[in-house]
């Protein structure tokens, strides 16, 4: 087999990311689109450590540090919201909140 | 040829600007004056238009003129055209009539409109009038003409529609400026043709004197296209065929606004401007047949249907149109200096007959209508004498100004090269038909017993002396006028060398064959004589001639002529009415489905579009995302397309 | 904890990586019961982290497991219990294909754009304490001190807006 390459690192993130993107688009429950979009953050992280390595700069590692600490944050808004959107209308789907259109 | 020394005249100024100043006083402070003042000021800037007009006539040197530039109007390029006035012969003579004339209308009007509540707004756009009339004869170059020339237009609406009141006055004004402005496009279109060839050829001028100068920079066919085109302006203020059929309708203005505006004045306009610019008329002898042409045709036409008419202004105003006629005539066979001399002859006893009808009228209580007057001779006489002298004029017996003038344009239209026996045989015709009518309505109105009610018998009387002081002096011009331009084997002619220096001497037939001109006059005194025989027969002595006339063929003749011709109804038919159903359709149809359908049409449609763009906003966040993702694949496909 | 020496990976053990972590992607979002989307959440941010340590980044590895994993995993699953899963019901709709066509499209592109350009096929080891923590916080602390000072700032808030968002009213 080859040697593992950037390249491999790349197209696994890329993969994930397609991954967590069908979730969002799919499922029809806010928690489990909140995850999905974990899951695209994460993907993304492990994109800048593959460049961080290849490039041997700390930059990439950083970077990942700052997208945790913020990854954190919007998780806890974001339930929070969930929260508050579960009080109102006893549900969590994304269907049926759909008030502000025309 | 025309002059060579023009001095400068600062005075010449005035002549214009006086009545112009009248007219602006009176505007202002027109009601502070009250009717008196506002009308003598008005008098009073005439007055000194025409002593000022006299002073130069005085002084005009034989062969110059005078000159006076105000400033200069239009500087572009190589074009410039200047206010500026210019007194030779010609314009002299115009002066004279205008002022004078006038003057002597202004007075008269003082007594005539004496009663009017509106007597201020009357001499207010009199005095503009004579602003105009004064500008259009004394500019010194065609846009200038042109000015006045719309300048009377507008006076002639506002005065035919005085008593605006009566809708169908209005109705008058309006269809007088229509028709006028008919003629008018063609005149701006010659001029502007005009303009442009000179200028092709490198003379970029509208200047008289110096188009004289440089006409034969023109080639044939244009001078023919422009000279068509102005003569179809002409045509419009001068009342021929086919666009002389607002002056009838004009009699409904004021008495003193006919005598004036449409009888000595601004219907002459045509011939002044013809005349103006006959160096260029002369160089298209096809136009100058189709003036003669139209001008004799006119001249039978309008007398045909004078014959039958029953209103007194009425039959005047188709006088005036034949007469015009007779001017076009001569313009048309080359005389030019006769068509000017009928011109000034007519004016005088057109007036005097015009204000001799207004005299009538007001004693009458403001009827019109012929078949109600009659045996008026014992209650007006300063009228009626003055009326037989002017009818005597214009029927052209002999020793009045008619006479010499109608008969020097039969002999030219004989005897020049560019006139025809035919020609002739038109206007000896019309001779004779003017005779007849004019003696119809003198007896009619002023012999026999007087046909109207009590009520307007116990009114009559004489005008005061304001009006028929003015009807005095017109007859007495009505005489003498005609004596400067005697034919040869009497005491000669100062008429001709007078204009001499503005017509040149080659165009007017040369007076030669004497034995022919005293043939032709005695033919035209014997078609005459036999038309005032046939009407003094016939309304003096009470015979049954009219009625066996008139009912000729069953009475169809006589109808068509009484009806003048139907022509009205026939523009009405042919081009009123179409007219008037397309502008329908436009406003109704076109404007309202297609220009506000397409402003309609373009909120609707983005109305529409918003419609269908709004169905995107689902309100639905993961709907919404699905439009993310597919951005960002366009991007990514773009990305990658570049590679 | 310097010089973690990483013999050069040998592919088997990256592409058993792989297929774990992409099988526990797949679960996240094709599993109807929650609970185990989350479980399914944790074990693919612990095969990243393990990723992280193929790549000389120990500390953030270890981080992503303290962090990610740890706490805010904890914390989405005391929001679902919170929630009472089974009342979590859902159906199937149509975006399903839609949604999925259209990320597969993605993934292609994403794979294409990053073969396309030139290809760092040089996989450079480092060999100095590369992805310590002394090199995290050197960098940290030296060059990137103001979004550190942001980032803490950034946490305050959102602690403040969680807790009004989710308080209950009156």
């Amino acid at each position: 087999m080859a040697a593992i390459s950037l390249h491999h690192y790349l197209v696994l993130s890329a993969i994930v990311f397609s991954i967590g993107v069908i979730g969002v688009l799919i499922r029809r429950n806010l928690i489990v689109n909140l995850m999905s979009i974990e899951l695209m953050l994460n993907a993304v992280n492990l994109t800048f450590i593959a460049f961080s390595h290849t490039l041997d700069s700390m930059a990439g590692q950083v970077m990942v540090f700052f997208v945790m600490a913020v990854a954190a944050a919007e998780a806890v808004i974001g339930l929070a919201i969930i929260i508050a959107v579960f009080r109102h209308r006893q549900s969590l789907d994304p269907q049926e909140m759909q008030l502000l259109k025309w | 040829m025309t002059t060579a020394n023009v001095m400068t005249l600062e005075v010449l100024r005035w002549i214009v600007l006086l009545p112009l100043l009248a007219c602006l006083v009176n505007l202002v402070l027109g009601a502070r004056l009250g009717k008196r003042g506002a009308g003598l000021l008005a008098c009073a800037a005439v007055g000194a238009s025409f002593a000022i007009s006299l002073y130069v006539f005085s002084l005009l040197p034989a062969s110059g003129a005078f000159g006076d530039t105000l400033y200069t109007w239009i500087d572009s390029g190589s074009l410039q055209v200047k206010v500026a006035f210019r007194v030779d012969a010609l314009t002299a003579v115009m002066l004279l009539v205008v002022t004078g004339i006038g003057f002597l209308i202004h007075i008269y009007s003082l007594g005539y409109m004496g009663h009017d509540e509106g007597m201020v707004r009357f001499f207010i756009y009199l005095n503009l009038f004579i602003f105009f009339m004064l500008v259009l004869v004394m500019g010194d170059n065609l846009l200038l003409l042109f000015v006045g020339w719309e300048g009377v237009g507008l006076c002639s609406y506002l005065l035919i529609g005085y008593w605006y009141r009566d809708h169908q006055n209005a109705i008058a004004g309006n269809k007088a400026f229509i028709v006028n402005r008919i003629g008018d496009f063609g005149f701006v279109l010659g001029i502007l043709l005009l303009v442009t060839e000179l200028g092709r050829q490198g003379m970029w001028t509208l200047d008289f004197v110096e188009l004289q100068k440089h006409a034969g920079l023109l080639s044939p066919d244009k001078i023919l296209l422009i000279t068509l085109l102005l003569f179809i302006g002409a045509c419009g203020k001068s009342a021929q065929i086919p666009l002389f059929v607002w002056l009838p309708d004009a009699m409904a203005g004021p008495t003193p606004v006919s005598a004036l505006i449409h009888a000595a004045t601004m219907v002459t306009a045509g011939v002044y401007m013809t005349a103006r610019l006959h160096f260029l008329f002369s160089l298209a002898p096809l136009t100058l047949s189709l003036i003669a042409l139209i001008g004799a045709a006119t001249a039978f036409f309008a007398a045909t249907v004078a014959l039958t008419q029953t209103d007194i202004k009425r039959v005047l105003a188709y006088s005036t149109v034949s007469q015009l006629g007779y001017m076009f005539l001569a313009v048309g066979v080359g005389a030019y200096s006769a068509a000017i001399f009928h011109l000034f002859t007519h004016a005088f006893f057109k007036a005097c007959l015009f204000l001799g009808c207004g005299s009538v009228i007001h004693s009458m209580g403001g009827e019109q209508d012929m078949r109600k007057m009659g045996g008026l001779k014992l209650y007006l006489p300063t009228t009626y004498w003055t009326y037989v002298i002017a009818t005597l004029a214009i029927c052209g017996v002999p020793f009045t100004a008619g006479f010499f003038s109608k008969d020097l344009i039969l002999w030219q239209v004989f005897s020049s090269a560019h006139g025809s026996r035919g020609l002739w045989g038109l206007g000896w015709l019309t001779a004779g038909m003017t005779a007849f009518y004019m003696f119809r309505q003198l007896f009619m109105v002023f012999h026999g017993s007087c046909r109207g009610d009590a009520h307007q018998r116990a009114h009559l009387h004489e005008s005061p002396s304001v009006m028929t002081v003015p009807l005095l002096l017109l007859a007495v011009g009505s005489i003498f006028t005609g004596w400067l331009g005697a034919p040869e084997y009497l005491w000669g002619s100062r008429w001709e060398p007078w204009l001499q220096p503005v017509f040149g001497g080659t165009h007017d037939a040369h007076h030669g064959h004497l034995v022919d001109e005293l043939v032709l006059m005695v033919l035209t005194l014997a078609i005459v004589g036999l038309g005032i025989g046939i009407a003094y027969v016939s309304y003096c002595r009470g015979g049954k001639t009219p009625e066996r006339l008139s009912a000729i063929s069953g009475g169809a003749p006589y109808r068509v002529l009484l009806n003048k011709y139907y022509v009205d109804e026939l523009y009405d038919f042919l081009l009123v009415r179409p007219f008037t159903l397309c502008s329908r359709w436009l406003a109704e149809v076109f404007d309202r489905r297609v220009i506000d359908g397409a402003v309609n049409g373009v909120a609707h449609s983005a109305r529409a579009l918003s419609s269908l763009w709004r169905t995107m906003q689902t309100g639905n966040v993961q709907h919404y995302l699905v439009g993310f993702l597919a951005g960002t694949l366009a991007l990514l496909a773009f990305y990658l397309g570049q590679q | 904890m310097s010089n973690l020496q990483i013999m050069s990976l040998s592919p088997l053990i990256f592409y058993l990586l792989a297929a774990l972590l992409v099988l526990a992607a797949l679960m996240v979002v094709f599993q109807r019961n929650v609970v185990h989307s989350a479980m399914a959440l944790v074990a693919a941010l612990f095969l990243t982290a393990i990723l992280f340590f193929t790549l000389h980044a120990p500390m953030v590895g270890v981080l992503q497991v303290l962090v990610y994993a740890g706490a805010i995993m904890v914390l989405f699953l005391f929001v679902i219990m919170f929630l009472n899963p089974s009342a979590l019901e859902e159906r199937r709709t149509v975006w399903w294909g839609c949604g999925a066509v259209a990320a597969m499209l993605l993934a292609a592109a994403l794979i294409a754009v990053t073969s396309a350009g030139n290809a760092l096929e040089n996989f450079m080891i480092a060999g100095e304490p590369f992805g310590s923590p002394e090199m995290l916080a050197q960098s940290l602390f030296t060059d990137f001190v103001l979004p550190f000072e942001i980032a803490s700032v950034l946490l305050l808030v959102a602690i403040v807006g969680a807790v009004v968002l989710a308080k209950r009213e009156g």
